[in-house]
């Protein structure tokens, strides 16, 4: 009988590709973080030059500071409408199906025309807000308006998920509590939430990864400003690497986003349903 | 069983309709304006002379040419992580070696990488390659990028294939060749459909890896040219609201054919 197992060769081409483009990159980023590189050329290592000037640099740290407000407000943002839609757009009615159906369209969108939409929709001149009402142009609001955008395009995923997940909540559970006499805001806070507290998890660290990764809603919508109140880490790394031909600076700034990126994502592993995930793998 | 009617829930969905219907509908109405209307009618009202000349302007301002390359990088990078993806989850699922579980291990972490953070060295990689401004350099990337979710969600299928399918085709004498291609490819179709879905319109609506790869006109994608106009038309914005509209288009009418696969293929990997 021939061997009926494939051999490991089947695995090579899609190893060998993502290794190239993710894996070696990922290790390049930590060399290039320690030299001196104006993009063309050779890099030039430079000890720990970049790591010093990361750590005395307000500018890098300010841009920190707007990355973790937009993770908190989009996450406070995002949350709540998403799971209270996932949860209504479960049920049934034929109406509810239809309705979720263009919920989702905001999905189908890039983030280019997603950005330009609303940069045309709020301009303070011919735009819904005419009147003057600086959407973007006032460094105090143009953040949040940021926030508002990128919920507009990621609402509708989190919400997709929420559905299924309340999707598959046992029937039995809500008769049980009915006939108990419960009421619908009783179901749903000692039924339905913890019965989502997996896909709530996973939902947040998707939406946390994703804030921080924020980049071209921002390069589009406000490029940074006004002045850099929406200048983000991803962007102020962009604007360092490519716009200022500090590439080695640039990538200690990336590194920050990748130990940021993983430690969320480890959390993800962790307290997800990912964890489930790949037991079950192991397990088969 | 008998349930009140949850008003405040529908209220709510309706004003969120609101949000989501009314931008799209702003989209679709400024495209039809002229920019003398644009300038002096509210932005909600339905234009009083629609008229496609913005359609003209953007489809002569190279729309053509972006398109095509779209169309290109899509189609490319759906087949490369299709045509190494499928034999990888293969592998994983019915492979033995600890090779290919370790790799398996680090693929899924690569799950957790953003992409903008590996930015810096795959633009070195790809000028040493001398691929630099052209489409197979933006290419190349998203496909990596693409596998790991790609994987994850054929291997999670292919698993689901009870054993004494393929021990039945071994039996038959098939070698692992004959077994991918008569068993697990005809099995594993929804789940390719899904990563078809998720690859494409992560190609389709990728900005990051054109933006900082290419540089000339004639390798621009859609989310390239769409900024672009931005710049050309300057204050156009009827003009930039149908460049929009024409770029949505082709999804929307996938979207029309193929909505359950691409609902699947937009929360791919993320179980229940």
């Amino acid at each position: 009988m021939r061997s009926q197992r494939p051999s490991g060769w089947y695995a090579v081409p899609a190893y060998g590709f993502f290794a190239l483009f993710a894996v070696l990159p990922m290790v390049l980023v930590v060399y290039l973080s320690f030299t001196s590189w104006q993009g063309l050329g050779t890099p030039v290592p430079n000890g720990t030059a970049n790591w010093s000037r990361l750590i005395a640099d307000g500018e890098a740290h300010a841009a920190v500071g707007r990355t973790v407000l937009l993770m908190v407000v989009s996450w406070l943002f995002q949350t709540p409408i998403a799971l209270l839609i996932g949860v209504w757009a479960a049920g049934p009615q034929r109406s509810r199906a239809v309705l979720s159906s263009i919920f989702f369209l905001p999905l189908l969108l890039s983030t280019a025309a997603i950005a330009l939409l609303w940069q045309a929709l709020l301009d303070p001149n011919f735009g819904i807000a005419a009147g003057g009402m600086q959407f973007l142009g006032d460094p105090d609001i143009a953040i949040y308006t940021v926030v508002f955008v990128i919920s507009w395009q990621y609402i509708p995923f989190h919400t997709l998920m929420y559905q299924g997940a309340a999707r598959a909540i046992p029937a039995s559970l809500y008769e049980a509590a009915t006939i108990d006499g419960a009421s619908r805001v009783s179901k749903f806070l000692h039924i339905t939430l913890p019965q989502l507290r997996y896909t709530l998890v996973t939902s947040s660290v998707l939406m946390l990864v994703g804030s921080l990764t924020t980049f071209d809603t921002v390069l589009i919508l406000t490029g940074g400003g006004p002045g850099t109140a929406t200048r983000i880490l991803p962007l102020h790394m962009y604007i360092t690497g490519f716009s200022g031909f500090e590439m080695g600076y640039a990538s200690s700034i990336a590194v920050v986003l990748v130990v940021l990126g993983t430690a969320l994502s480890v959390a993800v592993m962790r307290w997800s349903g990912f964890r489930a995930m790949s037991s079950q793998q192991e397990g088969s | 069983m008998k349930s009140r009617p949850n008003w405040p829930a529908g209220l709510f969905a309706l004003v969120w309709l609101a949000i989501v219907v009314g931008p799209l509908y702003y989209v679709v109405t400024a495209s039809l304006r002229t920019r003398q209307e644009y300038l002096g009618s509210h932005p909600l009202e339905f234009p009083a002379n629609p008229t496609l000349d913005n359609y003209v302007t953007v489809l002569d301002g190279g729309f053509g040419k972006y398109l095509v390359n779209n169309i290109v990088v899509t189609v490319a990078t759906v087949a490369i992580v299709l045509l190494v993806g499928v034999p990888c989850a293969y592998a994983v699922v019915r492979g033995t070696g600890r090779f290919v579980q370790r790799g398996f291990t680090l693929l899924l972490m690569g799950l957790a990488i953003p992409a903008q953070a590996t930015i810096i060295p795959v633009y070195l990689l790809i000028t040493r390659m001398h691929l630099y401004d052209s489409l197979t350099a933006i290419i190349l990337p998203t496909a990596a990028f693409a596998l790991p979710v790609a994987t994850l969600v054929l291997t999670n299928s292919l698993r689901d294939v009870p054993s004494e399918l393929y021990e039945a085709q071994a039996i038959d004498g098939a070698g692992p060749f004959r077994v991918l291609v008569s068993l697990v490819l005809p099995l594993a179709r929804p789940a390719i459909m899904t990563v078809v879905v998720y690859t494409a319109l992560n190609a389709w609506n990728g900005f990051l890896f054109p933006l900082v790869l290419t540089q000339s006109e004639s390798s621009r994608v859609l989310t390239l040219g769409l900024w672009n106009f931005q710049g050309q038309f300057g204050t156009n914005v009827p003009a930039l609201m149908a460049a929009v509209l024409l770029s949505v288009l082709p999804i929307f009418a996938v979207y029309l054919f193929a909505r359950r696969f691409l609902l699947s293929g937009l929360t791919a990997g993320f179980g229940k």
